[in-house]
């Protein structure tokens, strides 16, 4: 361990839906700490609670009882203006239906977080199209998303979400709409954010794509019952250490 | 986020939908320039009704006979007949009709004496020839009112003459054919050349042309230009004949004395004409002050009508902005999650729509001044629309108004929506 705080840090964190005789208890108490670097895949059974976790992580929704530090900063005392600014530096979030917004270039849209982060137009421009290129859609960019594949879109649903450099990347099953080819295309990037030292949390159902993290958690009924290893946090991610090795 | 980049997001999602901003802004701009146009229509007409009740002359009084049989002259100037059931001295009893006498020119004797009427200051006897053709070396024109009367006539019924001179009261003596003509009969019969001094020949009798009148415009019911002013013998020698007048034209020493010189003028005729008690007058009296104030206070209601029909369909108008943003906001409910996902902070998703409000209203305002300012330029339904700068102001202030208040509300709900509850809204 480096010993400074974890890039995530939760803490028996419960999330009830409803009231009364009808409440759904998605999550059941989970702790969960992230490192800096890591590689983490969340499996479980549908309705198991990992979308809920995945938008707590994300800042989308809050928890019912307790904790959340993110990079060391208790999010859960946060105003709202304050999470925005959480949502826009720290966070990159991918979801399995891309959310692009519709009639804007992919350009336009890989550039909004910035937007809203008050960065300007030029260097805007400038780091948006980068994002594009290391997501191999360099000669896309001025294409709406009805323009694009399922594929494409989720490759500019990622250069969105890595364009403002976050320190924590979110992809809840990023390659649940996706072919195989497709769906390789995408882990493929992730694991190379993976190599330059992005810490990434992603859900999946599917092995395969488990197969490229370097931790696989497990969750039923809204609680962890697996969490197991597979590679270290300082090294390369699976897939790649096979290559090079 | 800068508020230029605000702007931008609004414009892009504007752009976005073309066709529904392009309605909506039509509604705005309808009722913008339906407020400003209407105002200016009735400020128009009551400007214009004004104008022609001050061409009656200032002070003046204008005595007609009050039934249909008793006159004979046919009675007086158009303005009298149209507005003579509108206002002002009308006399009314209700008792038993003395059998009716015409008005004379020994009634208009008996009102200039000022022994009787001391408030009266001219008293000009009236009679008006109508459709006389008038004929110069082959140009020929139908003058709708050949007017026999004194000298006095023109400044009580304001008009004064422009070319040439009046006639004087030697000439109504000595029943002189002289005349003096309006504008339109001067240009119908002599075109370029200079009518005074020239002899036209009205129904088969010569008349020296002594004056040409001031101009004084169409007044929307007749052409007050297209007259013909001769002494009174003169007329009725060769028109008219010599029977009842067809009015007396009494002008007041001053403003203040108008009324008193109604009431003198009620009491000599009334004793002329042996009317006591509950009779039945057989004369009417228009004054003109208080016409003025009768017609002024109904055009007043008139324009005000006008611009509340106008100002419910800007109301309209703005209801179909807040329809429209709901419409958006519920639509893009979606879209606002996202961009809270990203990290749109509030104020930017509520400067967007705010401005996309905002912008369509005060497109739709400024269009419909612009409208408006052209539409005024045209003569409508017989009125010069007057705009009226402050009615623009204030529509244009409304519109804008109407569209932060009503885009405000949509706006609220679109920003404070939670992320999540947002991007799983269907
Ligand atoms: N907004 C909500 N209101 C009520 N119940 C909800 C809500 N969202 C989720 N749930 C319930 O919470 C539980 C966990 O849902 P969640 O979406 O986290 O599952 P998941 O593990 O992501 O499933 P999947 O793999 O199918 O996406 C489910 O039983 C679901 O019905
Ligand atoms: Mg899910």
């Amino acid at each position: 361990m480096t010993g400074q705080a974890p890039v995530l840090d939760i803490r028996a964190v419960a999330k009830v839906y409803g009231e009364g005789e009808t409440a759904v208890h998605a999550l059941r108490g989970v702790s969960l700490r992230v490192e800096q670097g890591d590689y983490v895949a969340i499996m479980g059974a549908s309705g198991s609670g990992k979308s809920t976790l995945m938008n707590i992580i994300g800042c989308l929704d809050v928890p019912s009882s307790g904790s959340y530090l993110l990079d060391g900063t208790n999010v859960g005392v946060l105003d709202e203006v304050r999470l925005a600014i959480v949502r826009n530096r720290k966070i990159g979030f991918v979801f399995q239906s891309f959310n692009l917004i519709p009639r804007m270039s992919a350009l336009a849209n890989v550039e909004l977080p910035l937007a809203y982060g008050g960065v300007k137009a030029a260097e805007r421009r400038k780091r948006a199209l980068a994002a594009l290129d290391q997501v191999g859609l360099a000669q896309r960019v001025g294409h709406q998303p009805n323009e694009l594949s399922g594929g494409q879109q989720q490759r500019v649903a990622l250069a969105r979400a890595l364009v403002t450099a976050p320190t924590l990347l979110l992809a809840d099953e990023p390659t649940g709409a996706l072919d195989s080819k497709s769906s390789d295309d995408v882990m493929r990037i992730f694991d190379g954010l993976s190599a330059d030292g992005r810490t990434i949390v992603l859900i999946t159902h599917e092995d395969d794509v488990a197969a490229h993290a370097k931790r696989v958690i497990r969750l039923m009924d809204g609680q962890v019952v697996e969490d197991v290893r597979r590679s270290p946090v300082g090294g390369l991610p699976p897939r790649l250490a096979e290559v090079t090795t | 986020m800068n508020p230029f980049e605000v702007l931008r997001f609004a414009l892009r999602g504007l752009a976005a939908n073309k066709l529904r901003s392009t309605l909506t802004t039509l509604g705005i701009l309808i009722g913008v320039a339906a407020v400003i146009l209407l105002v200016a229509v009735g400020q128009g007409s009551s400007q214009q009704i004004q104008q022609n009740i001050q061409r009656l002359g200032a002070n003046s009084l204008t005595i007609s006979p009050s039934t249909s049989g008793g006159g004979g002259g046919g009675g007086g100037g158009g303005f009298a007949r149209a507005f003579g059931g509108g206002g002002g001295g009308r006399q009314q009893g209700s008792g038993p009709r003395t059998q009716a006498k015409a008005l004379t020119v020994e009634d208009a004797r008996a009102l200039a004496d000022p022994s009787g009427a001391p408030s009266v200051k001219s008293v000009s006897p009236v009679v008006t020839a109508q459709s006389q053709t008038a004929t110069y070396e082959g140009a020929s024109h139908t003058i709708p009112q050949l007017v026999g009367t004194y000298p006095s006539y023109f400044e009580t019924s304001n008009k004064p003459v422009v070319k040439g001179t009046y006639f004087y009261n030697d000439d109504v003596i000595a029943a002189r054919k002289v005349v003096v003509i309006g504008n339109t009969v001067a240009e119908d019969l002599f075109g370029t050349v200079d009518p005074v001094g020239k002899q036209i020949v009205v129904s088969g009798v010569p008349f020296t042309v002594v004056g040409v009148l001031k101009e004084a415009g169409s007044s929307g019911f007749q052409d007050a230009d297209d007259v013909a002013i001769a002494p009174l013998p003169a007329v009725q020698q060769s028109l008219t004949g010599f029977g009842a007048l067809g009015q007396i034209l009494v002008q007041a020493k001053s403003a203040e004395a108008v009324d008193s010189a109604q009431a003198e003028v009620t009491d000599i005729l009334n004793q002329r004409h042996g009317i006591t008690g509950t009779a039945t007058a057989d004369f009417r009296i228009l004054n003109q002050a208080t016409l003025q104030e009768t017609v002024s206070a109904a055009t007043g209601t008139f324009t005000v009508l006008l611009g509340a029909v106008a100002a419910i369909s800007l109301l309209v108008g703005g209801i179909g902005i807040t329809n429209i943003m709901l419409v958006t906001v519920t639509e893009r409910t979606r879209e606002i999650g996202i961009r809270k996902a990203i990290g749109a902070p509030r104020g930017a998703i509520l400067g967007q729509f705010l401005v996309e409000a905002t912008v369509l209203s005060l497109v739709g305002g400024l269009l419909g001044v612009l409208i408006a300012v052209i539409g005024a330029q045209f003569t409508i339904a017989g009125v010069k629309p007057v705009l009226v700068p402050l009615s623009i102001v204030l529509a244009l202030a409304v519109s804008v108004a109407i569209g932060l208040f009503f885009g405000s509300y949509p706006a609220n709900r679109a920003a404070k929506l939670r992320p999540i509850e947002a991007l799983r809204f269907e």
